[in-house]
């Protein structure tokens, strides 16, 4: 019985819960739900559990394999690490949001069709908007209502993308296609909108920095990984991703140098390892989608981490800027060590994480020949260090002393971050941990003497180009364009125009409806006579005042009457 | 709470940053060096040069902070750019 209970309902009840109990029970609900679900996870065999007939289709909710597994299973992980962090301080319905999200993201990881799949993509971009929306200020109201109509349009169409290719082939399974005709194009072009690909990226960068402190750890999970992994179930291969891959990694570097919010330069920083993953997925070898899912793996706990130890920084002053911080590592060494960490994983340094998972697509990259791609990716991670890993710690915790003394993180999101620095560190020691999930086998060294000395002078080098060239990244206390200038200042712009010149041609019109409207109204209240002036008066118009009984019944006589006529007249001549 | 009688951090001394900075230099020349020994497989040629993830790390990060900088004259505006349209556009629509 239990095998055809979905994960996904598990937090999902938890989620309902959390809005319905209080005190040391939610506290409970929010640290056992996850745990439910993680052993629900882990019971998923593979292959299609259950089918349900649905019109001529079979939805399958539950299809396991080793890559669902093992995202659902970070999914699973990031909700309740994320929780421990998040439920002394967040609202509860920012909470319960979350755990609806994740739910949504868990859904997806065992979606066995592409109906299936769609709905819980649905259930992700509702939930994460509302914890967009539990930023505080006015600003993130705006920036929710922006998220939501980018991802219900990408949600448009991926539905007529699936729509079509159910048409066309009958069938709605989920299994790898090729984007050959416009229902496949639209698929890839949907899944790709949650991806933050081009030209769209800046949804992310947009949204994620105004959630609230606790509120941006659970966004930089979700949503971007579950298409990461939407990409590798449905299109391993497609060459049109390395492109994509490489434009996103390198968009993600320029615009993270380019910023001064401390958690923007983080959500620049999840477009470019994003780009890594539909890359990898792109080169579509057996060893480049391992890679792309080690590092989706990999990618949210030491992200989540860094937004974390950000998280920390924004709840203790109140401040997101680098240019009011700094020098915090006095009064908040732990959230600093943490930090660190996770720059130091994100920017693939050996013994951790991040370079036990990207060099396995670099290394996809170099068995395929492709120089190009491989050449690219060791810049990026050179730039990643650049932008994430020296940028972050040092503007935030170091620079100059701010003269700000806050105190260092509470112990739930102290422990949260302790937990999430250990398992970079782990993977990083021992990465045959994760290798063993991975969907192929894996015959892979990632500490090689000659590997491990060409990355430590490529991070080591960039290290010394970021403070050589520091009088070059003055912070500005500025914000750059993208192309969410189209909607956020061109097409407002537009519509005004259009408003304004639509009133001028339309004054006289306007004047003359008003002025028959006044006449009508005239006429009206001769009828009935009611006086704006004394509503309460006895009315005195024709139609208003009462009548007696007789002539009552006359009037409706007359008018049966005339209806009846009618209705005979109406059936002679048709 | 900040006053100046309160002793500096050890880290934030400018001896211990002197200090950080030779580490670092020498650390710098270690890794170049240590390719001597330790043999760097290139899988396209160059890359198996001596010192080329040096250089080629640095000359990347130089680059893309170039660029960055350079894009930036285009790309970047103040602050509050987008709110300020914000108030025209309402005040047009009012």
């Amino acid at each position: 019985m239990l095998e055809y209970l979905p994960p996904a309902f598990v937090l999902l009840i938890g989620a309902a819960l959390i809005g319905c109990v209080r005190g040391a029970l939610r506290t409970l609900v929010v640290l056992t739900a996850p745990i439910l679900t993680l052993l629900l996870v882990w019971q998923v065999p593979d292959g299609v559990v259950f089918e349900v007939a649905f019109l001529d289709f079979a939805i399958e909710p539950i299809e396991g394999s080793p890559v669902r597994r093992l995202f659902a299973l970070i999914f699973t992980l990031m909700a309740l690490i994320g929780g421990l962090y998040a439920y002394r301080q967040a609202a509860w319905h920012e909470l319960a949001a979350a755990y609806a999200y994740a739910a949504g993201a868990i859904g997806v990881s065992f979606a066995g069709d592409l109906v299936t799949l769609f709905i819980y993509w649905e259930v992700m971009a509702i939930f994460s908007t509302f914890i967009v929306w539990n930023g505080a200020s006015r600003d993130a109201q705006a920036a929710g209502i922006r998220y939501a109509i980018m991802h219900l349009l990408g949600g448009v169409i991926l539905m007529i993308g699936i729509e079509g290719l159910a048409v066309q082939t009958g069938s709605i399974d989920l299994r790898p296609i090729r984007a050959v005709d416009l229902s496949t194009w639209l698929i890839l072009i949907g899944v790709l909108v949650n991806a933050a690909a081009p030209p769209v990226s800046a949804w992310l960068a947009d949204a994620y920095p105004r959630s609230s402190p606790t509120g941006s750890v659970f966004l930089s999970a979700f949503t971007t990984k579950a298409a990461v992994l939407a990409l590798i179930l449905l299109f391993p291969g497609e060459s049109v991703l390395i492109g994509v891959g490489l434009f996103m990694i390198i968009y993600g570097i320029i615009y993270a140098l380019l910023e001064n919010d401390i958690r923007r330069i983080l959500a620049y920083s999840i477009v470019n390892q994003v780009g890594f993953m539909v890359c990898a997925v792109g080169i579509g070898t057996e060893m480049a989608l391992n890679g792309a899912a080690a590092h989706a793996f990999a990618h949210i706990i030491y992200k989540a981490l860094l937004f974390m130890s950000a998280g920390v920084v924004v709840y203790r002053t109140g401040m997101n800027r680098c240019s009011d911080v700094g020098g915090l590592f006095r009064t908040m060494p732990l959230t600093a060590i943490c930090g660190i960490v996770g720059a130091l994983a994100i920017s693939g340094f050996p013994l951790t994480s991040g370079f036990t998972t990207k060099t396995l697509i670099s290394q996809a990259a170099a068995q395929e020949s492709m120089a190009f791609v491989y050449f690219m990716l060791a810049a990026a991670s050179a730039g990643v260090f650049l932008h994430a890993g020296i940028k972050f710690p040092w503007f935030v915790f170091f620079q100059r002393d701010s003269g700000l003394r806050p105190k260092d993180a509470p112990w739930n999101m102290a422990l949260a971050m302790l937990i999430f620095a250990g398992l970079c560190i782990l993977l990083g020691v021992a990465p045959e941990l994760l290798y063993g999930l991975l969907p192929y086998p894996v015959e892979y060294q990632a500490y090689t003497s000659g590997k491990v000395l060409f990355y430590l002078q490529l991070l080591l080098f960039s290290g010394l180009a970021f403070f050589l060239l520091l009088p070059l990244m003055k912070r500005t206390l500025t914000i750059s364009l993208d192309t969410d200038w189209l909607w956020r200042a061109l097409l407002p712009r537009i519509a005004g125009h259009i408003i304004r010149a639509s009133l001028k041609i339309g004054q006289p019109f306007l004047a003359t409806i008003l002025k028959s409207l006044a006449r009508l109204r005239g006429v009206a209240a001769a009828l009935l006579s009611v006086s704006s002036a004394a509503p309460d008066a006895k009315p005195s118009g024709l139609l208003a005042r009462s009548w007696s009984i007789g002539s009552t019944a006359l009037a409706v006589l007359v008018l049966l009457t005339l209806y009846v006529l009618a209705y005979l007249f109406w059936n002679v001549h048709t | 709470m900040t006053g100046k009688d309160e002793q500096e951090h050890w880290l934030a001394r400018p001896a211990t940053i002197k200090r950080l900075w030779w580490g670092f230099a020498v650390l710098l020349v270690i890794t170049v060096l240590a390719q001597l020994i330790v043999h760097v497989k290139g899988y396209f040629v160059v890359d198996g040069w001596f010192g080329f993830g040096a250089s080629y790390g640095f000359l990347a990060c130089l680059a893309m902070v170039l660029f960055a900088k350079g894009i930036g004259f285009f790309l970047k505006r103040k602050e509050r750019y987008y709110e300020r349209d914000d108030d025209t556009g309402g005040d047009a629509n009012a």
